[in-house]
């Protein structure tokens, strides 16, 4: 394996790739008792159409995350249960574009390792077992139906994206995922389940050259096909203004996003991302003269916050909280940005947000699951994340003004509101 | 895992946990006090107020721009139950000096800014700044209401409301919106005069700084704390087991049920009933998890937590409205089996190394060291956790089943929707 020592981070990456197409990290962590692995597919909630042996498919919402919760069967029975006796912690999830399996274990870590390449990589499903989840998933489907945290980010989107799949909610509903059968997950498996499509990244006190021949035994030997997909394609205009939502919530809460320009893979989408972060953060961050003043007005609390997402095609700036009056303060937002668009900021606040920004960098290294993740992100992206310390270099004040005068304006703004319900 | 306890001063004390392998360093303090109906929500509003500025840096603002400079130093204020004690405070985190670029110290001025929010907050006229009250006390309101909000943690804390009501441990740690609407900026003030002079203070701390060093600062931090009539911890008493279940129901416009379910723990045999505890619904190897969610599709999470610090157990799981009875017999048969002891090895030795694994992993993770240290420091405890989890490898099956059966349902709360409504 070949290691890279990033100086600034005091972090260092084993990188190879296999013969069949599989991406191996290894971050060694040594004095940590815990050993993280990491085994993900680029495929997620967004990837419904694509073309699989010359033929266009059309799966159902939900069914990324439905082949996640299918892939813990096993023929001899379920690979929850087998990690699980070894005391490891296995869990896994699916986003937009990207399914994660995982464990953490103090113990029995190549046991446990094998156990997770070997599920994810060996498909088993009956018809009886798939019809079983629709009870289960049914029930999480339901339980984040009455989240309004979730009711408002999926309406924000569906509101920002008309066509881009990034609307399709992860898990589906329960409409959806009844269209789903043994056959579809079996498809699906093939078309992404393949090591070229895939990444292992393992962090902990291990030796990597272990990680890399347990991979090449256990894997399969074939790459796999690059598989077409297709998001749509999604106009400039946002989709609608704005929605809103009555339901059994205490106060009114609001959130609002802003359709960025999506950057290229390479190392252009974590330049992307570092300036859409820091622009969140001189805009409305916890320290911006925006943030003080709609707190000092009561019209934001603790509960306020943004972030700056991005996805295949996709990149959006959003942010909201409780609030009595959610639509006033969506509109400072566009006034602040404009002003800071026009007049720039004072260096001084410019620097300070700089230095804290690659502080809270430097802190999430210390979370074996975010450097993964990380990791994972940058590879089906073209990028390696551990740079971040030169990207931020890189940024000037004069970036981040251009970041905000074309991405924060009220044209690409998007307004999504819950109203509690009248007692 | 080295740990070092010593006292500062009349009850305070330092917890310190050398670690080199961090990003970042850890430090807290906190007041433990007994957590009472009266007094809740102003030991929960008074860090709010205290963050918001101190005599060097007297609003938001200046606050932020000191720890932005500071590399993005963090300083959260935390409000957490502890057995029957409130513990109230700060959390800041900081990188550790190695990465900061300039080479500068960063642990000395951050512990001083700490010491600040806690000695030095700013005042008007011998009290709080009233606008600084006034905004707080609107958001601890909102924030006691919005609970609501998310109904899994909404009816998680209806049960214990329910099983515990008129003990401590019912009390959410918020306090109560009732007495959070009564709160008055002069009395806040005279009572954070009578917490940090008279609470037990937790200092903690895990990084790559010399002992030594931490002390230094901490000592120069808190060297203005005053000091009298400390109190001494106060530890929950056990719940007092119902004759007859209590049974409660609610309605709301929501698509899905919530059952919770309390259970009361007659033996004080902690390592078998935790171990007891995994088996029936703590893991994703628990009988709750293979039966009610995997074998009968009832729901997506069912799960039960023991509360060792109160010796209950409570269970939790979203369901259909009209699969409140198949789900409610399918939990306590799933109890039966556990306390008759019908189950296999690989259970129990899975449970097992659950527990140990959950031990072993926790010196990886300064935030969970800091609030097991806490939890234990405030309930009178002084096991580390490879204490702990001796205790729990030396757990024999037959200690599980004796415990496990002293076990009986207490309290059974259900939150159905609107329609479904008797």
């Amino acid at each position: 394996m070949k290691p890279t020592f990033y100086e600034r981070i005091g972090e260092s990456v084993h990188r190879e790739v296999l013969p069949n197409g599989l991406q191996v990290c290894v971050v060694p962590k040594p004095g940590y008792a815990k050993q993280y692995a990491f085994f993900a597919t680029r495929y997620g909630g967004m990837d419904t159409r694509f073309c699989l042996d010359g033929r266009w498919l059309d799966t159902p919402a939900g069914i990324a995350h439905y082949l996640e919760h299918k892939m813990f069967d096993t023929k001899e029975g379920n690979a929850l249960q087998e990690l699980a006796k070894n005391g490891a912690e296995p869990n896994a999830f699916t986003s937009n574009a990207m399914t994660g399996y995982y464990f953490d274990s103090t113990a029995h870590f190549a046991e446990n390792l094998e156990i997770l390449l070997s599920f994810v990589s060996i498909p088993y499903f009956t018809e009886e077992s798939v019809a079983k989840e629709q009870g289960i998933i049914g029930q999480e489907i339901r339980m984040i139906e009455d989240n309004p945290d979730w009711q408002i980010y999926t309406r924000m989107m569906q509101s920002l994206y008309g066509v881009s799949t990034a609307r399709t909610p992860i898990a589906g509903t329960v409409e959806s995922i009844s269209h789903i059968t043994a056959q579809t997950l079996y498809d699906c498996h093939k078309a992404f389940y393949t090591p070229s499509n895939m990444i292992l990244t393992v962090v902990g006190d291990v030796e990597p050259e272990r990680i890399v021949e347990l991979a090449r035994r256990v894997l399969p030997r074939e790459a796999g096909p690059v598989i077409p997909r297709d998001y749509g394609t999604e106009p400039e205009a946002v989709a609608q203004q704005e929605s809103c939502l009555t339901m059994e919530v205490s106060t009114p809460q609001f959130l609002t996003g802003f359709k960025c320009r999506p950057a290229a893979d390479g190392e252009d989408y974590l330049r992307m991302a570092v300036l859409g972060d820091m622009a969140c953060d001189l805009l409305l961050g916890d320290s911006s003269p925006l943030y003080l003043r709609l707190y000092d007005q009561g019209l934001i609390n603790t509960s306020f916050g943004g972030a700056f997402e991005m996805m295949p095609g996709v990149a959006y700036l959003y942010a909201g909280g409780d609030s009595r009056d959610g639509r006033a303060v969506a509109e400072e937002i566009q006034k602040e940005a404009r002003r800071l668009a026009d007049e720039g900021f004072d260096e001084d606040f410019y620097q300070q947000v700089r230095r804290a920004a690659f502080g809270s960098n430097l802190r999430g290294l210390n979370s074996f699951e975010n450097i993964a993740v990380s990791l994972t992100e940058g590879y089906f992206h073209g990028y390696d994340p551990f740079r971040f310390p030169q990207v931020f270099d890189s940024i000037t004040q004069e970036d981040v003004r251009a970041f905000l005068r074309e991405n924060i304006t009220p044209e690409r703004a998007v307004l999504s509101r819950i109203e509690p319900k009248e007692a | 895992m080295e740990v070092t306890r010593i006292q500062l001063a009349d009850g305070v004390y330092l917890t310190y946990l050398p670690a080199r392998k961090f990003k970042t360093s850890l430090l807290s303090a906190q007041f433990v006090t007994p957590l009472q109906e009266e007094t809740a929500s102003a030991w929960a509003l008074l860090p709010a107020v205290l963050r918001r500025g101190t005599v060097s840096a007297p609003d938001m603002g200046q606050l932020s721009a000191r720890l932005d400079r500071l590399y993005g130093a963090r300083i959260d204020y935390t409000v957490r139950k502890k057995g029957e004690n409130q513990c109230v405070g700060f959390v800041a985190s900081l990188i550790d000096d190695s990465f900061a670029p300039g080479g500068e110290h960063l642990l000395e001025p951050v512990t001083e800014l700490l010491g600040e929010l806690i000695c030095d907050p700013v005042t008007e006229r011998g009290r709080f700044v009233p606008a600084y009250f006034d905004s707080e006390k609107t958001n601890l309101l909102d924030a006691i209401r919005s609970l609501i909000n998310d109904k899994r943690d909404y009816a998680d804390s209806r049960l214990l409301q329910e099983m515990c009501a008129g003990e401590p441990y019912g009390i959410s740690r918020l306090g109560s919106e009732a007495t959070a609407e009564k709160l008055q900026l002069h009395k806040l003030y005279a009572l954070y005069g009578q917490l940090i002079a008279s609470a037990r203070l937790e200092l903690f701390y895990s990084g790559s700084a010399e002992l030594e060093r931490v002390e230094q600062a901490m000592r120069s931090a808190f060297a203005t704390l005053p000091r009298e009539n400390v109190g001494e911890i106060i530890l929950a008493k056990p719940h007092p087991a119902r004759e007859e279940v209590h049974r409660v129901e609610e309605s709301m416009d929501v698509t899905q049920g919530k059952l919770g379910m309390g259970f009361s723990c007659g033996s004080d045999d902690t390592a078998a009933l935790l171990m007891g505890n995994t088996l029936f619904g703590g893991s994703s190897n628990s009988r709750l998890f293979l039966n009610v969610r995997e074998k009968l599709s009832l729901c997506y999470y069912a799960s039960s937590v023991y509360h060792r610090q109160k010796g209950i157990i409570t269970m939790s799981s979203g369901i259909e409205f009209d699969n409140f009875q198949k789900a409610y017999d399918e939990i306590l048969t799933q109890l039966g089996e556990v306390q008759a002891g019908a189950l296999e090895d690989w259970e129990l030795e899975g449970a097992r190394s659950t527990l140990l694994n959950a031990y072993a992993a926790m010196g990886d993770s300064q935030g969970k060291l800091e609030n097991f240290f806490l939890g234990q420091a405030a309930t009178g405890q002084v096991e580390t956790p490879a204490v702990l989890a001796q205790q729990v490898r030396e757990v024999t099956p037959a200690r599980i089943f004796e415990a496990m059966k002293t076990v009986s349902l207490d309290t059974v709360y259900f939150l159905r929707g609107k329609e479904a409504a008797q």
